[in-house]
């Protein structure tokens, strides 16, 4: 299944923000959500189907403009499964660019890496100076009582035409070495959260295996391994809470 | 390109501090992920495959491309979202500059480079190249913490040195890739994470007392 989904968010000239554009195709469907009120506009991903599947080709766009504020969640975990026999991974290629003044927030629902899946991830995100983004991805590795899939996620976080954080994470039986102690250490459960711009939190250890770091350009990288979600969602959580939700 | 040199660079008594850092070992053992021979291999199979996928891709880049350190320098602070390991990188390229000063004529590499990228600048001052470079670098990350284990829990050295041995072909697999990629833009370079990693880091430099710097 081949699919494509794209958010415009805008200024409207009054102090708040509206959708210039927002497009999707099942899996890949988008709902504006949330009240009209308030500078900010929250968009929902839906999922259309299951999925993602082996051999599915997923592409979202998110473009935030200048002075604009958005907020993008989903209703439900993606869970990645195997698909048929020969199917190539299953591919989400998500890029967005957020404008001066403008704060994306990206708040997603985990992905689960079912057992036998092959999936990749592939995030690259433009901040304009003086823009401000806060971008999560979590994983959980296998659902209940099984083992993980293969995921590999790979992220491009740029700030002011430099970039400011790279990270590739490979999990599951194709990954060598990923559930030993230099990578999850067993944890079945990791999460990320990037802080870019100006106003953030002060860095700090978050307690268990989490800890909120500054980047060595501006921004901080807050980051979370957990035996299961519910830890690292401990962790990250209070820092994705935005004023007014 | 000389076999003799390839040994001076990447042996371990080269007097470049690289005795003073566990490479995420001294934190792994104290939250007791690591307490035998086994858990070592995973530990040094993990970082092989994410660190030392790195670290060997730039080297090598910076024994190919000797005009773009600065490049190279930036894109590891990119991949390195620790603080901690950020300072025990460069920490460790300041110590194997001033060693290799000693040795060869080297560039102009400002005063604390990301330990990778003074390795490939090393290398490519030796007359090696860069897979030279890169197996020097990948070996590098997993026999630091190999010989911390045995001196942090004591274990057998035979069976940690096999250990090596078995992880010898991934080596030169991830060397020979990286020297093929030394073309690449730095974004497109390998930029393989190990949370624990960052995470031991950033909670081992806030102890009071350690045996190893990193």
């Amino acid at each position: 299944m081949r699919a494509e989904a794209r958010i415009v968010a805008e200024a409207d000239g009054r102090g708040g923000t509206r959708l210039r554009v927002l497009r999707g195709e099942s899996p890949l469907l988008l709902r504006r959500t949330g009240p009209r009120a308030g500078g900010a506009v929250t968009v929902h991903l839906v999922g259309g189907a299951a999925g993602p599947l082996g051999g599915d080709d997923l592409r979202l766009d998110v473009e935030v403009g200048p002075a604009a504020r958005l907020t993008v969640r989903s209703v439900a975990a993606q869970l990645a499964l195997p698909g048929r026999a020969g199917a190539p991974p299953s591919r989400l290629e998500i890029r967005a660019a957020v404008a001066a003044d403008a704060t994306l927030r990206w708040l997603p629902e985990p992905l689960i890496a079912a057992a036998g899946c092959r999936h990749r991830a592939g995030t690259r995100v433009e901040v304009a100076a003086g823009g401000r983004l806060l971008w999560r991805d979590d994983l959980v590795c296998g659902r209940h009582d099984e083992p993980s899939g293969d995921v590999r996620a790979d992220v491009t976080i740029r700030y002011a035409g430099s970039t400011l954080h790279r990270h590739e994470l490979a999990v599951g039986p194709g990954a060598p070495g990923w559930s030993g102690a230099a990578v999850l250490g067993g944890g079945r459960a990791v999460g990320a959260l990037v802080l870019a711009g100006p106003g953030w939190p002060e860095p700090a250890l978050l307690g268990g295996d989490a800890a909120l770091m500054p980047l060595a350009g501006p921004g901080l990288l807050a980051s979370a391994v957990g035996r299961d979600i519910r830890q690292v969602r401990a962790a990250l959580d209070p820092l994705c809470a935005a004023p007014g939700e | 390109m000389s076999l003799a040199t390839l040994l001076v660079l990447a042996d371990g008594r080269l007097p470049a501090g690289g005795h003073a850092h566990s490479g995420g070992l001294e934190a792994a053992v104290a939250a007791g992920r690591v307490r035998d021979v086994g858990d070592l291999g995973g530990f040094l199979r993990g970082r092989l495959h994410t660190t030392g996928l790195v670290s060997a891709a730039f080297a090598a880049g910076a024994c190919a491309r000797t005009g773009d350190f600065r490049d190279l320098d930036r894109g590891l602070d990119a991949r390195t979202p620790s603080p901690a390991l950020r300072r025990a990188s460069r920490a460790q390229g300041r110590a194997l500059l001033r060693a290799g000063r000693a040795m060869w004529s080297l560039p102009e590499l400002g005063r604390e480079p990301h330990h990778p990228v003074a390795l490939g600048a090393l290398a490519a001052a030796a007359g090696l190249g860069p897979r030279e470079a890169a197996v020097a670098a990948a070996h590098g990350t997993v026999s630091g913490p190999a010989g911390a284990a045995v001196r942090l829990l004591g274990l057998d050295p035979y069976a940690v040195h096999a250990l090596l041995a078995r992880l010898a072909p991934e080596i030169d697999r991830i060397a020979a890739d990286a020297a093929a990629r030394t073309d690449d833009p730095v974004d497109d370079l390998p930029a393989a994470g190990a949370p624990l990693l960052d995470l031991g880091a950033e909670l081992h430099a806030t102890w009071e007392v350690r045996l190893f710097a990193s």
